[in-house]
């Protein structure tokens, strides 16, 4: 949900790293990221070799500590792991983070109780038919498709209307019409001056959704591009950074 | 977020889930049953010997069994990695332990309360008595709140069934050595400042292993 406080206090960006690294052993996952995203952005982390653009959504998601550099998000640095950053931010990854034992509708409620949602039970008639899952709504989670609990995992993520949406690879498992809705429900979040950082192999739909891109390769950014840049474009530099990763 | 709002919608959460699966409840239950019946038909107890045994095998029943209910607390937030989702929610980290030892706590209660009658038509003891149940409750409530933090730390490694055990048994020694005594001490009819001594320590334990816990369980769940 939207932090006044936060917004008020004059930060120019809703996420700020200057140095970031993560090391797990020998493994520099980031190495030395230094990004800023405005508020109301919506920004793509490519990674052609898909090695450190989740490490940087989950130090961001305070999930992860960093080993070097600082990193702010809505103005608070995730060292200090305070919860009202976790407030601020809404998740999706690689897993739902959805009880199987219960239903769509149980989770949610779950989930908007720990958020402390006002007015839950009309937010999450809302968000079911928005993301249509409502004929499936007392149904278990197990019981669904992986595109439908992918789509009630999208709900869970936007149930406290966060001010800061952390994507990692949200259309995996989408059905097309799944990933209509996410594309509609972006376009939509972003209007209404939501931040988006989201990681995606896939450079159709970040021109498409007129994002600002950043290539991550071996743990580093190495290029950033503006919303304005073509499908030629985009697709040049990223086979440049694939070929010279080869 | 409230601190304790968290804690509760956790702890509801739980208990829901485990009344649609019975996973955690069926396991300890039959498990203590299963002790119970095996002793019974392996030791051919008297009158004047079933009081030297019945309390220890009580809480051998409890202990073994509460390890199989610690094991699937995790394990069930590890199998849909909801853990990360339980992290990511706005409240301290500590209230995810706090929940997690409540609603053990309370599993653990459940099973022992539907174990004890039929330990008592097995052995001939009488447990229809408020202060053995208390010492149930303090006894549960210290192997909780330890197991509850080692369960944690188990979590992540793919041995957590062993693991489990060997961490934690160890360090319930003192909960279930003053558990056993008072219960002996109350199946014998002794007086309460005769069994004070291992309440304290129990009620210590109790005090302490929460403390600790509740400190340090943010690093015992981070990466």
């Amino acid at each position: 949900m939207t932090n006044p406080r936060l917004l008020q206090k004059g930060d120019s960006w809703a996420i700020e790293t200057q140095g970031l690294g993560k090391s797990f052993g020998h493994l520099n996952a980031l190495q030395d990221i230094t990004l800023q995203v405005r508020y109301g952005a919506l920004v793509t982390v490519l990674d052609p070799n898909a090695a450190g653009k989740t490490t940087l959504l989950r130090v961001l998601a305070t999930l992860t500590r960093p080993s070097k550099g600082r990193a702010r998000v809505g103005g608070l640095d995730v060292q200090g792991q305070d919860p009202a950053i976790r407030a601020l931010i809404g998740w999706v990854g690689e897993h739902t983070l959805l009880y199987g034992q219960l239903s769509p509708r149980e989770n949610l409620r779950f989930y908007g109780r720990m958020y402390g949602v006002r007015d839950l039970e009309r937010r999450i008639d809302d968000l079911t038919e928005r993301l249509g899952f409502g004929d499936r709504q007392e149904d278990a989670v197990h019981k669904l498709s992986r595109g439908m609990q992918q789509r009630v995992s999208i709900a869970r993520a936007i149930l406290h209307q966060p001010l800061i949406l952390l994507l990692d690879e949200p259309y995996s498992g989408l059905d097309r019409r799944g990933a209509t809705v996410l594309d509609n429900l972006l376009s939509g979040l972003r209007d209404g001056g939501h931040t988006i950082l989201m990681t995606t192999h896939d450079l159709h739909r970040t021109v498409e959704l007129g994002a600002e891109v950043h290539i991550l390769l071996n743990g580093r950014i190495v290029h950033h591009m503006g919303p304005q840049t073509t499908p030629e474009q985009l697709r040049s530099t990223y086979d440049r950074c694939m070929g010279s990763q080869q | 977020m409230s601190y304790w709002r968290g804690v509760m919608a956790m702890v509801a959460k739980d208990v829901l889930a485990e009344l649609r699966s019975k996973e955690a409840l069926s396991a300890m239950l039959l498990f203590a049953l299963m002790v119970a019946v095996t002793f019974n038909l392996a030791l051919e107890l008297r009158v004047d010997n079933v009081l030297q045994i019945a309390p220890g095998l009580m809480w051998v029943a409890f202990a073994f069994a509460g390890v199989l209910g610690l094991n699937r607390s995790f394990a069930a937030e590890q199998e849909c990695a909801c853990i990360e989702g339980l992290m990511l929610t706005p409240v301290d980290r500590s209230a995810v332990y706090v929940a997690k030892c409540i609603s053990n706590t309370l599993f653990m209660l459940a099973a022992e309360a539907l174990f004890l009658p039929v330990f008592s038509a097995l052995f001939r003891v009488p447990v229809w008595n408020p202060a053995l149940w208390f010492i149930v409750l303090l006894g549960t409530v210290g192997f909780a709140s330890a197991g509850t933090l080692f369960a944690a730390v188990a979590m992540n490694s793919r041995a957590r069934e062993i693991l489990l055990p060997l961490l934690l048994l160890p360090i319930v020694v003192p909960v279930l050595t003053a558990a056993t005594r008072s219960t002996a001490q109350i199946l014998d009819g002794q007086s309460l400042a005769q069994y004070a001594p291992w309440l304290r320590l129990l009620l210590a334990f109790d005090i302490i292993s929460v403390v600790i816990a509740v400190l340090s369980f943010e690093y015992v769940i981070e990466e």
